[in-house]
């Protein structure tokens, strides 16, 4: 089998959010643990989803993937390279061209003083792709048409884009340097239900013929149920659970995971009684004991609070779970 | 989208002349749009070119003591009792052409105000898009600066310069280094409104998302503050920068009616204002109506000028 295209270990990133300097000086710190010991791989070609709750860390990974944030522990390697050496400018240079990012917020992801034909152009002129001002041009053009615009759109401002439209600018400026993995932080979460499915299937489109690795972070399950591969499902900074996208809707085994589907739309299920969610998503600051998930889990014992679970393989093959009820058979 | 997708690929870029493009561009057009803003370009235009071309323009020589009588001191407007027509607004307590003198004094007064503006923007803008966007230490570090310049009255932040200066020159200088301390003086003590308006808008434009994109590319941080962060913090900038022009002309006349300005014989604008000024209630109003006027309507055609021009770089609002 292939080595994975990228490969996290032990991923960690801490904030230091203590409050004031004198609390500072006295050495005390209080820690944000939003990612804390995270391990996945995702093979080249493959899309893998990160899903969950807001703040349990989806864009913090997100962010650690394309070098915006250092690891605080472990590491995160792309193509067998480490990416702490993003840190070098100079030296990373043909790395940095073949990682790419879309944004949430396509309102904020685009300069709002560029042009647009400037702000695709971007990673082409950064990485000193083409040499003159008409063959830019001339890409620019294709690489708007791809995205499903007309290369004219290149000469006006994005404020003249509806969402949508300056969403797929944003996809034209991400695959301008022709990269090879692309990092999605919820990128059609601020869209209408109509665009996102247009938005949805060019990525998909764009993957089968350019053939790129996507990180889909979502909190929408229909969506990464759409588009993933495989799933990782996020609670409090850890993964609880990692399986393939059928395997993880057909038979989800960590009760965060069925907690999550269950709470999923369907109108074939309209009218009947449904179990209310219990409790908040507790404070990253103060975690709770054990396991993170316990005060909310329906299966909770003893050994839950105590002592933190280990991600173990699931028993059909397919992936991993952290969960003591899965492992003693409980669930 | 209004372009058909079979439209040529981008705009043709044929070489054009720079006037051409001008005249074609949507400043320009905006421009057009408002007869405010053109009155005020008109207003402030013929200002510029009257006080850039004094020698030429003015009817007398104010400096030129072979040419000034005493017998001609005080003389009223033109269209007053005892009016002289040689003398449009009348003359000073020496005998000297107001009209003349307000177009030399304007010179000075415009060259001084220009000059310590951009000094004072320059110093700023950077100070600020530094400091916002590396943030830590370097910040605390020219806040905390900033903070302690704000704690002192901008007038006697120059004084202070401008004694210090004096102290390494010596008091022996011509108008010409007169006019350089001013710029620097007055430049040095106007930039915290600037660094501190650039840092607080520089804050919250480096945590969007198009400067992370750009983070992402690997553009080295001076790029990413010049190309994404500068033109997006800029436009409030420019608006501060004219109503700066007139702080700047009245600090220089505060500065020169102390005594630490100008020298005598090469009046400022304030200069006129603060010596009529004297004279107000022995009935010589002209002496301090006329540059005052002058000043007025000098800063209020570049304030209303600044105006469009914020409204005409926000590409939103085109």
């Amino acid at each position: 089998m292939t080595p994975p295209l990228v490969e996290a270990t032990g991923l960690a990133r801490w904030f230091d959010v203590t409050p004031s300097l004198w609390a500072r000086l006295a050495g005390e710190h209080r820690l944000l643990k939003a990612v804390d010991g995270v391990d996945f791989a995702i093979r080249r070609g493959e899309t893998f989803a990160l899903v969950g709750e807001s703040g349990c860390g989806k864009s913090t990974v997100a962010r650690l993937a394309v070098g915006l944030y250092a690891p605080t522990k472990g590491s995160i390697h792309f193509d067998g390279q480490d990416l702490s050496l993003l840190k070098d400018r100079r030296r990373s240079r043909a790395l940095r061209r073949r990682l790419q990012m879309i944004f949430q917020d396509p309102y904020a992801s685009l300069n709002p003083r560029w042009r647009v034909a400037d702000i695709v152009a971007e990673p082409i002129r950064a990485h000193g792709l083409l040499a003159g001002r008409r063959a830019i041009a001339d890409r620019v053009g294709e690489l708007l048409t791809q995205v499903g615009l007309a290369a004219s759109d290149g000469a006006r401002f994005p404020h003249e884009f509806s969402g949508g439209q300056r969403q797929r600018i944003s996809i034209a400026r991400a695959l301008a340097g022709a990269p090879e993995f692309l990092v999605c932080d919820e990128p059609t979460s601020a869209l209408d239900v109509s665009v996102q499915a247009q938005i949805l299937n060019l990525m998909k489109d764009l993957q089968r013929s350019l053939g790129l690795t996507y990180l889909f972070i979502s909190h929408n399950l229909a969506v990464v149920f759409h588009m993933a591969d495989r799933v990782g499902v996020m609670y409090l900074g850890r993964l609880v659970e990692v399986a393939d996208v059928d395997r993880l809707f057909r038979a989800p085994l960590h009760p965060y995971t069925r907690l999550l589907l269950d709470t999923i739309p369907d109108l074939s299920m309209s009218g009947k009684p449904r179990g209310p969610v219990a409790g908040e998503v507790p404070s990253p600051i103060a975690p709770p004991p054990g396991c993170a998930f316990h005060p909310r889990c329906p299966l909770a014992q003893d050994r839950c609070r105590r002592e933190a679970p280990l991600a173990r393989p699931r028993a059909d093959g397919g992936g991993t779970v952290a969960c003591h009820a899965v492992e003693e058979g409980r669930a | 989208m209004a372009v058909p997708p079979d439209a040529p690929p981008m705009p043709a870029a044929a070489p054009r002349g720079l006037l051409e493009r001008w005249a074609d561009s949507d400043v320009w057009h905006s421009f057009t749009q408002s007869w405010l803003t053109m009155a005020a370009a008109a207003v402030t235009a013929l200002l510029v070119i009257g006080a850039a071309l004094a020698p030429l323009v003015a009817p007398h020589d104010p400096f030129d003591l072979a040419s000034l009588s005493v017998l001609d001191s005080e003389v009223p407007p033109a269209w007053e009792k005892d009016g002289q027509a040689r003398f449009l607004l009348g003359t000073d307590n020496q005998g000297r052409d107001m009209l003349s003198a307000i177009l030399y004094g304007m010179r000075i007064s415009l060259f001084v105000g220009v000059c310590s503006v951009l000094l004072a923007l320059a110093l700023g803008t950077a100070l600020g898009l530094v400091s916002g966007y590396v943030g830590g230490a370097l910040d605390a570090f020219i806040m905390r600066v900033a903070d302690v310049q704000l704690s002192f009255p901008a007038i006697l932040i120059a004084l202070l310069i401008d004694g210090v200066v004096r102290g390494l020159l010596g008091q022996e200088h011509g108008a010409r280094t007169a006019m350089l301390v001013l710029v620097a003086s007055i430049g040095l003590s106007f930039w915290v409104q600037y660094a501190r308006t650039v840092r607080g808008m520089t804050l919250v434009e480096r945590n969007k998302e198009y400067v992370q994109a750009a983070r992402i590319i690997g553009l080295p941080p001076i790029l990413i503050m010049v190309r994404h962060v500068l033109p997006n913090v800029v436009g409030p900038v420019l608006v501060i920068a004219t109503i700066n022009l007139a702080i700047a002309v009245i600090t220089e006349a505060t500065l020169s009616f102390l005594g630490v300005g100008m020298p005598p014989t090469e009046p400022s604008l304030g200069t006129l204002i603060n010596n009529g000024y004297r004279f107000l209630f022995s009935g010589s109003w002209w002496m301090t109506i006329f540059p005052g006027a002058a000043l007025a309507l000098l800063v209020l055609a570049v304030n209303l000028l600044g105006d469009w021009l914020r409204d005409a770089l926000n590409p939103k609002l085109r």
